[in-house]
């Protein structure tokens, strides 16, 4: 199908890091339902390493190769990586998004960073506020 | 399996239609308006066309104008409208909240320049009702337009209802019947239908033409100037193959109607009691006045789009209302105006047969849409919710 590249449709239709992780450290859920796209993402973590990560999306097709693919990219990476992650990098290892589709790569970038910001939270380790997404004010869904 | 369920959309041409439409790109290919015997000759297939559209309509020949399609229709028939009623000084025009946006961007237009629009609910039983066009006819309507079939949901108005309310009232009625022509009878004398737009590639004719019928003595408006055609209403050379085969597919499907109808509507039925089989699911539409060929429903929990390619990939195509699938941000506006609302408005699917689709088919379509439904259920975390009780169910 020409809408998007193979390599969207190979993370499509077979999602890597699909499911939960029970106990996670870090949970991150972007979006809402009444725009169409919801990520979340569940990260293990252990000596600042991601050792494990999961996630479950509800949106279009490029939102879940998305997830898929910046689930990879953190895997087994360490905290800082995974900071590091831009949405730019997602859409570029999909070998490109629909220009209306980028935000789907947004949505990625915004739910890992939700995660890891709910790790600091709740190991109470201090961090820089202005690293991370506003998805109360995002234009994504409040435009 | 590779099934084609997106006859909404499009049909595939007819052999029928394709055979007639041949002599005409290089035997008899001469202009209608010239004057030599080639050119006669050209005229006289067009008069035959139009004379066959007008006997499937139930009126005469002289009252078809052929188009580009059911959006020029649609707006040449609104602008003529709402220009004879400005001259009248009335300015107020009725339609329905889940018209195709031929008509609703139309309206839009003729809002921005002071005219007042009502479009009438359509969520009690995804319809409207002959009442409700009744109570909303003031003194300076100057037209009722309203879709004869839905393209999305599939709902079937009550035309001839709605054009006796409106011929009482002594306003125009027009319909934009690009749904229903050759799939549901049309008398435009005995449903009292002034206007009415039909496009030829929606019953197996092809694409880029249409017909506007105009009842005798209201008048038209130009949308395309430059010559003569059509009565002098919609200039440009004649699409001589492109109305020959609307012709020739209007009558096939006109003849064939009633054993279409009684096929489509059974793999209809199968379907829609198929589908309804998937829990927290809700069928779209009209469930007794609806096109045969139509099914649509809404699925909690998922996304359309992602539905459409998994479907895609396992050899059905169809279509949705998404979001995803429109664009934009927000679902379809027929389905947020029959109540549904945006989360269950983006998980929707369309389904639309015809008679060249087969019980095989409808078996595979339900054989692999519970299965798609299932795998993306089970990767969204707004199904989790719903199952975990942190969510309530809305279907």
């Amino acid at each position: 199908m020409a809408l998007y590249s193979e390599i969207v449709m190979d993370h499509f239709t077979n999602p890597r890091n699909v499911g939960v992780i029970e106990n996670a450290d870090g949970v991150g859920e972007v979006g809402n339902a009444k725009c169409g796209d919801i990520m979340k993402i569940y990260l293990k973590i252990e000596n600042d390493i991601i050792v494990d990560v999961k996630f479950e999306t509800f949106g279009c097709g490029s939102a879940i190769a998305s997830s898929s693919m910046a689930t990879e990219m953190i895997k087994g990476k360490s905290i800082a990586d995974a900071m590091a992650l831009t949405n730019k990098a997602v859409a570029e290892a999909l070998q490109g998004l629909p220009a209306h589709k980028m935000h789907c790569s947004v949505l990625a970038e915004e739910a890992i960073k939700s995660a890891l910001k709910n790790y600091y939270d709740k190991n109470g380790i201090p961090y820089d506020k202005t690293q991370f997404p506003d998805c109360e004010n995002c234009a994504h869904c409040h435009n | 399996m590779q099934v084609y369920a997106d006859n909404a959309a499009t049909t595939k041409m007819s052999g029928l239609a394709i055979e007639a439409m041949i002599p005409y790109f290089d035997k008899i290919y001469a202009n209608p308006s010239s004057l030599h015997t080639a050119g006669q000759e050209a005229k006289e297939v067009l008069d035959a066309a139009r004379e066959t559209v007008a006997k499937c309509l139930g009126c005469q020949a002289r009252e078809i104008y052929f188009t580009s399609g059911g959006s020029e229709a649609d707006n040449q028939a609104i602008l003529s409208a709402a220009r004879y009623g400005a001259r009248k000084g009335k300015k107020h025009i009725i339609s329905t909240a889940f018209e195709h946006h031929a008509v609703l961007h139309t309206l839009q237009k003729l809002e921005k320049e002071g005219f007042e629009v009502t479009l009438l609910d359509v969520s009690q039983g995804h319809n409207v009702t002959a009442q409700q066009v009744k109570d909303a006819i003031r003194e300076d309507t100057c037209l009722v337009t309203t879709m004869y079939a839905n393209n999305e949901i599939g709902s079937v108005l009550p035309i001839a209802e709605i054009g006796a309310v409106c011929k009482e009232a002594g306003v125009p009625f027009h319909t934009d019947a690009v749904q229903a022509a050759g799939h549901l009878h049309i008398d435009v004398q005995a449903q009292n239908i002034d206007m009415l737009s039909l496009s030829g590639h929606k019953f197996h004719g092809p694409k880029g033409v249409g017909a506007l019928y105009v009842r005798r003595g209201l008048p038209l408006v130009n949308l395309i100037e430059g010559g003569a055609q059509e009565r002098g209403k919609r200039a440009g050379t004649e699409n001589i193959p492109g109305i020959v085969g609307l012709a020739a597919a209007l009558e096939d499907a006109c003849t064939h109607m009633a054993e279409n109808t009684a096929k489509v509507t059974a793999l209809r039925d199968k379907l829609i009691a198929g589908l309804s089989q998937i829990p927290h699911s809700a069928l779209n539409g009209d469930s007794v006045n609806r096109l045969p060929g139509n099914v649509s429903f809404c699925f909690e929990g998922i996304e359309g789009e992602s539905l459409l390619l998994l479907l895609d990939a396992k050899g059905v195509c169809a279509s949705s209302g998404s979001a995803c699938t429109s664009g934009s941000l927000d679902p379809s506006h027929v389905l947020l105006a029959i109540g549904r609302v945006h989360d269950v408005a983006h998980g929707s699917l369309r389904l639309s047969l015809c008679h060249y689709n087969t019980e095989e088919e409808v078996d595979h379509i339900l054989q692999v849409v519970p299965e798609v439904v299932q795998l993306l259920r089970n990767m969204s975390p707004v199904w989790r919710d719903l199952q975990t009780g942190k969510r309530e169910y809305i279907l």
